[in-house]
């Protein structure tokens, strides 16, 4: 209440004022994984190097890259499914640590959807079980009063209740699934839920209506979403803030239409480009993507990027920095492109 | 020059106690080398009509239908035959996710050369292998590597150099692209389109409409075990006419973004029941009494359009 009452003493109209409180900030966030047994050689992947970013309320923030870029061990780490080896998380103005309280927190306020909807449920429970399971393991609740917030989640993911609560995962499609896990996701009432990749199994006609779905749950019970994709068609239906991930680091930041409509990493153009829209004029066009044929060279050595980078010079031995190019506008690269 | 034609194509899976009728009345015809996209959702089929098309689905299950290649038909000759004369001469395929069934313990010409030694190839193999690997974008030093070395690209390139070694005139891909990131999705799109340009046919079978738009000259919509919408990409993508393809496009978001997109209730039929009627009559927002009963193929400019709406501009 003393928002609003702050709100009324300045005299500001309450609805007027942007709320940039943040749900979720990481920072100098590090994982490095070490490759290799008994008699190879060691190898260390610097999966998640060094990376900060900041999620507002009420946001999408979209962390978008290609595969081995270091995405889900993002969000691994935010929910400490792995330790990280360095880094500060904070969610909801708590430090997450290793106390049973702040896990605590961060594991019943933030929740998480995978990619795969025919993977991430236990085949031989009931839909309502699946849902419930949240609430009786983190004990929200009085257990008489479970069977009803199920029926709510299922509500509010569009699904029919009766006809769901007591089918198993096998006799739903991929799409109802997704829903099945988004109710799931939502039933701990999160404030933040990390979306891996939500639609890229889905079929096409299917996707809009679980990215609607996630957008109304946004509006109606205030939650911000990290959205992990590879796709950035969907990324830009759904976000508000991108990061694009190359290799562990963060490349580019930014407002997501300035970062795409205007890309200043060579790495961000690349993915522009081989965006594939359903236009009958691409039939006669070449297809061109500014990218070179990888060459060898020490990958964390300098910027990430050179050993693919149509732009690299001299310099780019050296390793950029993410540096502000306006107060919203965070690239690293020495090289300015337009 | 090739031409192909499906007539009236009918596959059906016996299952123990129900049938599955996977490719149901499919009919179209391309001619001088034109490539053709299929659209549809998982389940509709069209991984099945390829399959039907290259003969790799057993025979008894086509039930119905002939498939003419250059106008002789491909079904009525003999397994030996067709092996012989067609199946990797004149058409290949890339079958779903092929690139990770490369054989880990045989090294990549050891595999190339297997496919030589099964058609009784005897030609200059090295050099047919070099010049398949050239047609795609590979240098030779890859050949004395093993799958596990090559990034999933590469794979995929090495799937694609193998469907061409016998310089087929047409290629069957089934979700070449799916599980490649985007990147690489895209190069492989480009090797694909540098093919064509050469001279290659490609049939190219897809979920995703933004890729078919960059292969196909005809797309087919593929709706439950039907092409429900059949024509020149340019008809289609500017001017679809079936409610499912207008559905479709319209369910895809846009990197420029329009924001009136509008997903698709409901899903599609269960293919083992038999049918009357249009299969989209659940979901369809035009649905009527009369979509009932089958609906007839109604011409458009460039294919066809099967719907009851269309029916009453003859």
């Amino acid at each position: 209440m003393s928002q609003y009452a702050l709100y009324s003493f300045l005299d500001i109209p309450y609805k007027q004022v942007i709320i940039v409180e943040e749900i979720l900030s990481v920072k100098n966030l590090k994982k490095y994984f070490v490759n290799g047994g008994f008699s190879r050689q060691k190898e260390t992947v610097r999966a998640v190097d060094d990376i900060s970013f900041s999620i507002k309320r009420g946001q999408t923030f979209v962390l978008a890259g290609e595969s081995g870029s270091g995405k889900t061990t993002v969000s691994r780490l935010i929910l400490r499914a792995i330790e990280p080896d360095s880094g500060e998380i904070t969610f909801d103005g708590v430090k997450i640590t290793n106390d049973a309280s702040s896990l605590k927190k961060i594991r019943t306020k933030c929740q998480m959807i995978h990619q795969d909807p025919y993977a991430s449920m236990d085949p031989r429970m009931k839909i309502s079980d699946i849902i419930r399971e949240p609430l009786d393991i983190h004990d929200i609740d009085k257990s008489s009063e479970r069977e009803n917030l199920v029926f709510q989640a299922l509500r509010d993911v569009k699904l029919e209740p009766e006809e769901i609560a007591s089918k198993y995962p096998h006799m739903l499609s991929g799409g109802q699934r997704q829903r099945v896990a988004i109710a799931r996701s939502i039933i701990t009432k999160p404030k933040m839920i990390i979306a891996d990749e939500p639609v890229s199994m889905l079929d096409v006609s299917v996707r809009v209506g679980i990215l609607e779905l996630m957008k109304e749950l946004q509006t109606k019970q205030d939650i911000s979403f990290l959205y992990i994709t590879h796709d950035l068609t969907t990324a830009r239906y759904i976000g508000h803030v991108i990061s694009i991930l190359y290799l562990g680091k963060i490349v580019e930041t930014g407002f997501i239409s300035d970062v795409l409509f205007h890309p200043r990493h060579p790495y961000t153009q690349a993915l522009m480009d081989s965006i594939s829209e359903p236009d009958p004029d691409n039939l006669q066009k070449e297809k061109k993507i500014r990218i070179n044929n990888p060459v060898e060279v020490n990958t964390y050595q300098g910027c990430r990027f050179r050993a693919r980078c149509p732009y690299a010079i001299e310099k780019c031995k050296q390793e950029p920095e993410l540096k502000p190019l306006s107060d919203r506008r965070s690239v690293a690269c020495f090289v300015k492109i337009d | 020059m090739t031409t192909l034609a499906i007539e009236e194509l009918n596959v059906q899976y016996q299952l123990r106690n129900k049938t599955i009728h996977a490719v149901d009345g499919v009919s179209f015809s391309l001619e001088n080398n034109e490539s053709l996209g299929i659209v549809g959702e998982s389940a509709c089929g069209k991984s099945t009509l390829g399959l039907a098309i290259i003969r790799s689905v057993p025979g008894r299950n086509i039930v119905k239908g002939d498939i003419l290649l250059d106008g002789k038909s491909t079904l009525k000759i003999s397994e030996d035959e067709f092996t012989k004369t067609i199946r990797w001469k004149k058409i290949s395929m890339m079958f779903q996710g092929a690139m990770n069934s490369l054989d880990p313990v045989f090294s990549i010409k050891q595999q190339f050369e297997e496919i030589l030694r099964t058609h009784d190839n005897i030609g200059n193999h090295l050099k047919m292998i070099n010049d398949a690997m050239d047609s795609v974008g590979l240098s030779s030093t890859i050949l004395d590597k093993f799958p596990h070395e090559l990034s999933g690209g590469m794979k995929q390139r090495v799937i694609i150099a193998m469907a061409l070694i016998l310089q087929p005139c047409l290629i069957i891909a089934d979700e070449p692209t799916t599980a490649l990131d985007v990147l690489v999705q895209a190069q492989i799109l480009s090797v694909f389109k540098k093919l064509k340009k050469e001279g290659l046919s490609i049939i190219l079978i897809s979920h995703d409409l933004g890729i078919i738009s960059e292969i196909a000259d005809k797309v087919g919509i593929m709706y439950a075990g039907k092409i429900v919408e059949f024509g020149t990409l340019h008809e289609i993508y500017s001017n679809p006419k079936h409610p499912y393809t207008q559905a479709l496009l319209k369910s895809i978001p846009k990197i420029k973004g329009e924001s009136d997109l509008i997903s698709l209730k409901g899903t599609p039929p269960d293919l083992s029941n038999p049918f009357t009627g249009c299969r989209f009559y659940d979901r369809c927002p035009h649905a009527m009494e009369k979509c009932k009963k089958d609906p007839l193929k109604t011409k458009t400019e460039t294919g066809y359009v099967s719907c009851w709406i269309y029916e009453s501009n003859k």
